[in-house]
């Protein structure tokens, strides 16, 4: 079914090669963690709160152990006795594994019973009897700043009296300060507050593990649903203080991961613990509900935002100051060195001289999270702010927002640029992006179409967003997980017959990893894609990696498979200078072979060399034909993109179709085409998603709507427009081969080209922000208030 | 509780066992069979992650209880290969590159294959009604159009031999 | 989301499914197309000591035209509704309606008899049998009875007339006349939802073009489906011009009771059914006199 290549022709960078992956996939053959099934194991189900906030005064498991089938219930009183009760979060905060004297949200974990099947788990789940009482509620993270607000955290009282997490701030604020000032005189402020709301990543396959603890051997086994089974290797070791050449995690196929997988949950602790407990491998898999309401949420930014800018609208200075609701615990995925991620890319595409950011975390009875949705931490958040500006400030100065766009990018002449708020720009041409989806949508004329529409009363809005995003963390001195330093690594065996086999520590959740990396080799080695079999997620196997999120796959672990793979070819030059006695120096490479110069009939293919690696290598080199990198990227990549769309507005209902969206995207050299349009198709559909549909709302009473797909809406076929995509290609100069990571510019480019569409078809009537999701009541309540709203 | 003793043809074979009245017939093909391809995403009804053909007509599985289906003719993804050819769904969705997790892959092909029982020949929004009841979070659908579309072709060209859409379930 | 246990019969007869009904009373439920009520025992939302399974009584599925009267069998499923040239051709908004209901896989299986039964106010049937007038025929131990679709629904949500040892086995629609039509319109968040607000409206008009029929009914908003009796009584002897349709529409969004949920704020769907009547009407009135 791989396609056949005919001669010497390698797939290597730039070739659409169809995924390697595919073929288990498509017959039904993958191996997701719950098609897992091991002789006598049992199932696991969870027992949740159902208050945001109250007192745990007794819990009562008597009735569940009747329960045909049920071997166990563990408690969190049974944790604390084995000093398991609490966990590390990826915030240096500290989680309950299971609650134990209070609950400080709904769907919180209570107790964890394990029995012969799945449904006599749920049986006992059901049959646990816990008496609450209730506690107040704190949802609106406003208020949980409130001396009188209730402390949701009394047990890190010491450190944190108040339910406030940290303050964080950067940029130069006087300076920042100077400029508004001078701009208020001068020239004009805009302002907005925005709110980012709380969403899921959602992926299909839910969250869940096998835990398997082999007593003979002492070895723990856990096949889990993760982004980064290193990370979570080294986590699991440090909680249980199990040894960790005795911890062996693997992260079987994923049904899609975006962030979600990244955190250790409780089930997974909780599934350790109860195969130690029972001796008998223990299976945990999260339902939907259990999924949305209690794995790691992302965005809940509460922003206001200013820019200061001349008459003309050229930009002076950013101020934003963020409200941030984490949730009652601090799980956020972010490095140590930057609490609020890298929120402070929020001067965007432009040329601010001056910015200043401050945010404020708190606690409130809501889930923990804070993940990096298909972003690298908190990029959506910063993006969908100076995107949404950019057009107010248009508005406000009465230019097109093209026009402000145009006028205010940073230059191509000016990279490396260094922005106001510190971070070192590696590369790229946002004029070109813009003017190439400006004219490939047919820009002119849909604003001309616009003007006539306007004129008979129908509403159409023309939305664009000129983003950039920043990806690929390390480098490891200013980035971590955890305290590990994000580097990424390939191991590369070359074997005697010339077949590869590559193991990587960045693991894939659809990604296409299998093939985009063989790719890499392919192309460094001059062999076919085919020839290279790419491995990862198995700890004992793979080289220690950090995992992939953050768009780091591509950046760091395809840096390092591309070192990697220069390390087996100079050791190939040196093996065939012995074979065809010359020197290295008079050898010339050509893909797959290397030839003498000016004789090119005499030369040694990589296969030839391969063999002669194991039987007849050189005295004075080691035989055999392997390379290791563990890869530390000297900066981050910033990759880039145009996006514009046009929407329709039903008058009547405040319905808002996509009649069309166009994204440009520039992610620096493409390794393989086909597979980064999927990636730019799938992540425009979850940009979609928040623009219009997805939100994880609470009540007052801190019960979490929206907790099932009924409610929270992912977006079928139906809402899903027929995504048109063009790249222009700007390659990273410190990357060895230019590539910058794309699987989430789609994700952070895309939702604010849907809301400035809208807020375009009704910026003549005075609306100048609406909050996303931009669900139909809330545009029918503008156009009954501008008396737009017909039947 | 009542206990079933059921009989059912899955992809052409036929399968036997006790069952709970209670028990899903998507745990039971999953857990009790082995037959893992077909997936679980939600609780709801909602993302058609479980869908398979039940005498030819698709069906969420795990709105079905698995005593429902005892006597009738099923099939799942695993059957969709027939001697060792692929269905022309299944080539469609690797050479347009229609899957990335592979989650929700089997049962996309499932309704595509209900649907194309139905209508050989759909248009593009008849294609995405037609799998609207099936949720994929990665690819953004535009690529499983394509995939349906190339297989529609496939199966309408005279010339060619559909492997396995005989399969069970008709 | 695991069930809890029940025990399952399946009826091989009409015959068969009232005698077990019967026999097990309120502890059993009737199992058809289980798209409404397996969701509910996931949830533990419902815990029926027996499902009496339908679904092999093939002799409920049908629809045939007959004596002036569309005869539906309750186990019909929603696909075979939205296929059937029939009910394209003369019964226009009951293919609206089906093909608005859920997705196409779940219309594989769900029935209309089940969509009815479980009396939902979000579910779509019921407002478009109040516009058309239905009947619906229940089956019990002493034979059959008919019951106007209006008095099958209760004051209260998910509860029908039916007794619990009762099957609905048939609805029955009396036959288009000459000039009249009609067009269910559904306003969702995403395909596969339940309506935000959904209206459907039928209207005859005797040859001088005046109104001698007319029904709407409305779903989701309010605690049951709602007949929107005094719209009706508008519409009556007037001529459908446009001006009394934007009256009717006004008034059918009087007689709904929204409330403010996930699907939007209260005042937002009672202007959506003023929306949606305004077009249904219009619709209705082009199918009535010959248009699409
Ligand atoms: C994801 C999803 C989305 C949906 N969206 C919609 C939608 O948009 N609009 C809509 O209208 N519906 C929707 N539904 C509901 C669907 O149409 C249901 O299938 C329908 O409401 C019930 O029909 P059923 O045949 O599945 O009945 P069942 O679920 O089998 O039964 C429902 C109830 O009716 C009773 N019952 C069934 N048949 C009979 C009978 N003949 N006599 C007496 N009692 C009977 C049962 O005992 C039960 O209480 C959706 C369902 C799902 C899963
Ligand atoms: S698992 Fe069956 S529809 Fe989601
Ligand atoms: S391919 Fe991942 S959900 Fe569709």
């Amino acid at each position: 079914m791989t396609t056949t290549n005919a001669g010497p022709h390698v797939h290597g960078l730039g070739e659409p090669y169809k995924r390697k992956e595919d073929a288990r996939f498509i017959r039904g053959k993958g191996n997701y963690v719950d098609d897992i099934q091991l002789p006598g194991m049992l199932y696991a189900d969870i027992v949740r709160s159902p208050y945001a906030h109250a007192l745990i005064k007794s819990i009562d498991i008597s009735k569940a152990l009747q329960v045909p089938g049920v071997v166990a219930v563990i408690t969190g009183k049974d944790l604390e006795a084995a000093g398991l009760a609490w966990m590390p979060t990826l915030s240096g905060d500290t989680e309950a594994v299971l609650a134990v004297d209070r609950v400080l949200y709904q769907m919180q974990e209570v107790a964890f019973v394990v029995a012969e099947s799945r449904y006599a788990a749920a049986d006992g789940a059901a049959a646990v009897e816990v008496d609450y009482e209730p506690l107040p509620v704190v949802v609106d993270p406003q208020k949980a700043l409130a001396p009188d607000a209730p402390l949701l955290r009394p047990d890190k009282k010491d450190r944190q009296p108040t339910n406030q997490i940290y303050h964080w701030e950067t940029g130069d604020r006087a300076a920042t300060d100077a400029a508004f000032a001078e701009a208020e005189q001068n020239g004009v402020v805009v302002r907005q507050d925005m709110y980012v709301p709380r969403i899921h990543p959602a992926p299909i396959e839910t969250c869940g593990c096998v835990a398997d603890y082999n007593a003979a051997t002492s070895k723990l086994t856990v096949w889990m649903t993760s982004q980064a089974p290193h990370a979570h290797r080294t986590l699991f070791a440090i909680v249980s203080g199990l040894p960790e050449h005795r911890i062996r995690v693997i992260s079987p196929d994923v049904g899609g991961g975006f962030g979600n997988k990244v955190p250790i949950y409780p089930g997974y602790v909780c599934a350790v613990v109860a195969a130690l407990k029972t001796g008998r491998p223990v299976k945990w898999i999260e339902d939907r509900t259990e999924n949305l309401t209690s794995t790691g949420f992302a965005r809940d930014y509460h922003i206001h935002a200013e820019i200061a800018a001349d008459k003309e609208g050229t930009v002076k200075a950013l101020r934003v100051y963020t409200l941030a609701d984490h949730g009652a615990f601090d799980a956020a995925a972010q490095p140590t060195k930057f609490p609020a991620g890298l929120f402070h890319i929020c001067t965007g595409s432009y040329d601010f001289k001056q910015a200043h950011v401050a945010v404020d975390a708190v606690h409130t009875n809501k889930a923990p999270g804070g993940i990096a949705y298909r972003c690298s931490f908190r990029v959506t958040e910063a993006s969908y702010l100076i995107e949404r500006m950019m057009d107010t400030l248009a508005r406000e100065v009465g230019k097109d927002p093209a026009q402000i766009r145009l006028q205010n990018f940073i230059k191509p002449e000016a990279f490396p640029y260094r922005s106001a708020l510190g971070w070192t720009y590696d590369s790229g041409n946002y004029e070109r992006a813009l003017r190439l989806a400006m004219e490939k949508i047919g820009y002119e004329e849909l604003r001309r179409e616009q003007a006539e529409k306007r004129a008979r009363g129908e509403l159409m809005g023309i939305g664009i967003s000129s983003f950039t995003e920043i990806v690929g963390a390390g480098p490891g001195k200013h980035f971590d997980i955890a305290g590990i330093q994000m580097f990424d690594s390939c191991e590369i065996r070359v074997h005697p017959t010339g077949k590869v086999l590559a193991r990587i520590g960045v693991q894939t959740q659809g990604q296409g990893h299998e093939t985009t990396f063989a790719q890499i080799i392919a192309a460094e080695l001059g062999i076919s894609p085919d020839d290279v079999d790419v491995e990862h997620g198995d700890t004992d196997t793979a080289p220690y990696g950090l995992g992939t999120y953050a768009s780091r796959s591509t950046p760091v672990g395809g840096a390092a498979t591309a070192v990697a793979a220069r390390k087996i070819r100079d050791k190939a030059r040196k093996i065939a200078a012995y074979l065809l006695e010359v020197g290295e120096e008079d050898l010339e490479w050509e893909p797959g072979r290397f030839y003498v110069r000016g004789s090119p009939s005499k030369g040694k293919t990589i296969q030839e060399i391969a063999f002669a690696a194991y039987t007849n290598c050189p005295p004075y080199l080691e035989p055999g034909l392997e390379a290791v990198n563990y890869y530390d990227p000297p900066n981050l990549t910033y990759p880039f993109g145009s996006y514009i769309c046009v929407v329709d507005i039903d008058r009547g209902t405040g319905e808002v179709h996509i009649r069309r969206f166009l994204a440009v995207d520039d992610c620096g050299t493409v390794i393989n085409p086909m597979i980064v349009e999927g990636q730019i198709h799938g992540g425009l559909t979850q940009g979609l998603a928040p623009a219009l549909y997805e939100q994880l709302a609470y009540d007052e009473d801190g019960n979490v709507l929206g907790s099932n797909f009924q409610d929270y809406l992912i977006p079928t076929a139906i809402e899903t427009p027929r995504w048109e995509t063009d790249r222009t290609v700007t390659p990273s100069p410190h990357h060895p081969i230019g590539a910058k990571g794309v699987g989430e510019s789609p994700t952070v480019g895309a939702p604010q080209a849907i809301a400035n569409a809208v807020v375009d078809a009704l910026a003549h009537v005075g609306v100048r922000h609406i909050d996303i999701p931009i669900t139909p009541w809330k545009v029918w309540a503008i156009l009954k208030e501008k008396g737009l709203a017909t039947a | 509780m009542s206990i079933h003793h059921i009989r059912v043809t899955i992809n052409g074979k036929l399968y036997e066992g006790d069952v709970e009245a209670r028990t899903l017939l998507v745990h039971w093909l999953r857990d009790g069979l082995r037959l893992t391809g077909t997936h679980i995403g939600c609780d709801t009804s909602s993302c058609g992650a479980c869908t398979i053909l039940v005498d030819g007509k698709a069906v969420k599985s795990c709105t079905m209880l698995a005593v429902q289906a005892d006597g009738r003719e099923l099939l799942t993804v695993e059957g969709l290969e027939q001697n060792g050819k692929l269905h022309p769904l299944q080539e469609g969705f690797h050479v347009e590159h229609a899957l990335q997790c592979g989650y929700c892959t089997p049962g996309m092909m499932m309704a595509a294959l209900a649907l194309l029982k139905r209508n050989p020949d759909p248009s593009e929004q008849e294609i995405r009604e037609g799998i609207s009841g099936n949720l994929c979070r990665c690819t953004g659908y535009v690529n499983i159009v394509k995939a349906i579309q190339y297989a529609a072709q496939k199966l309408r060209e005279p010339e060619q031999v559909p492997a396995g859409s005989g399969g069970g379930g008709e | 989301m695991i069930p809890g246990p029940f025990d399952y019969q399946v009826a091989s007869s009409v015959a068969e499914a009232i005698a077990l009904l019967d026999q097990h009373g309120a502890d059993a439920k009737v199992l058809a197309g289980g798209h409404s009520l397996i969701p509910l025992l996931r949830f533990r939302l419902a815990s029926p000591a027996v499902l009496v399974d339908i679904n092999r009584l093939r002799d409920l599925e049908y629809l045939q035209e007959a004596d002036g009267t569309l005869h539906i069998g309750a186990l019909t499923r929603e696909v075979d509704l939205e296929a059937s040239d029939l009910i394209r051709r003369r019964y226009p908004i009951l293919a609206d309606t089906a093909r608005v209901i859920a997705d196409p896989v779940v219309r594989n299986w769900a029935t209309i008899g089940g969509n009815l039964a479980h009396a939902d106010p979000a579910n779509d049937h019921p407002a478009t049998m109040l516009a058309l007038g239905a009947q619906l025929v229940a089956t019990g131990p002493a034979g059959q009875r008919l019951i106007p679709v209006e008095q099958f629904f209760t004051d209260s949500s998910f509860e029908t007339t039916l007794q619990p040892n009762e099957l609905l086995t048939e609805i029955r629609i009396p036959a288009p006349a000459e000039r009249s039509g009609g067009a269910y319109l559904k306003l969702e968040r995403k395909v596969g939802d339940y309506a935000i607000a959904g209206v459907a409206a039928y209207v005859a008009l005797d040859g001088a073009g005046q109104v001698t029929y007319a029904g709407i009914g409305l779903t989701n908003v309010g605690p049951t489906p709602i007949k929107a009796r005094a719209a009706e009584q508008l519409l009556l002897g007037s001529t459908l011009d446009d001006a009394v349709i934007v009256q009717a529409a006004k008034q059918a969004a009087a007689e709904a009771r929204p409330v403010s949920d996930l699907r939007g704020p209260a005042d937002y769907k009672r202007a959506m059914v003023e929306t949606l009547t305004m077009r249904a009407l219009r619709q209705a009135r082009s199918r009535a006199t010959g248009g699409a």
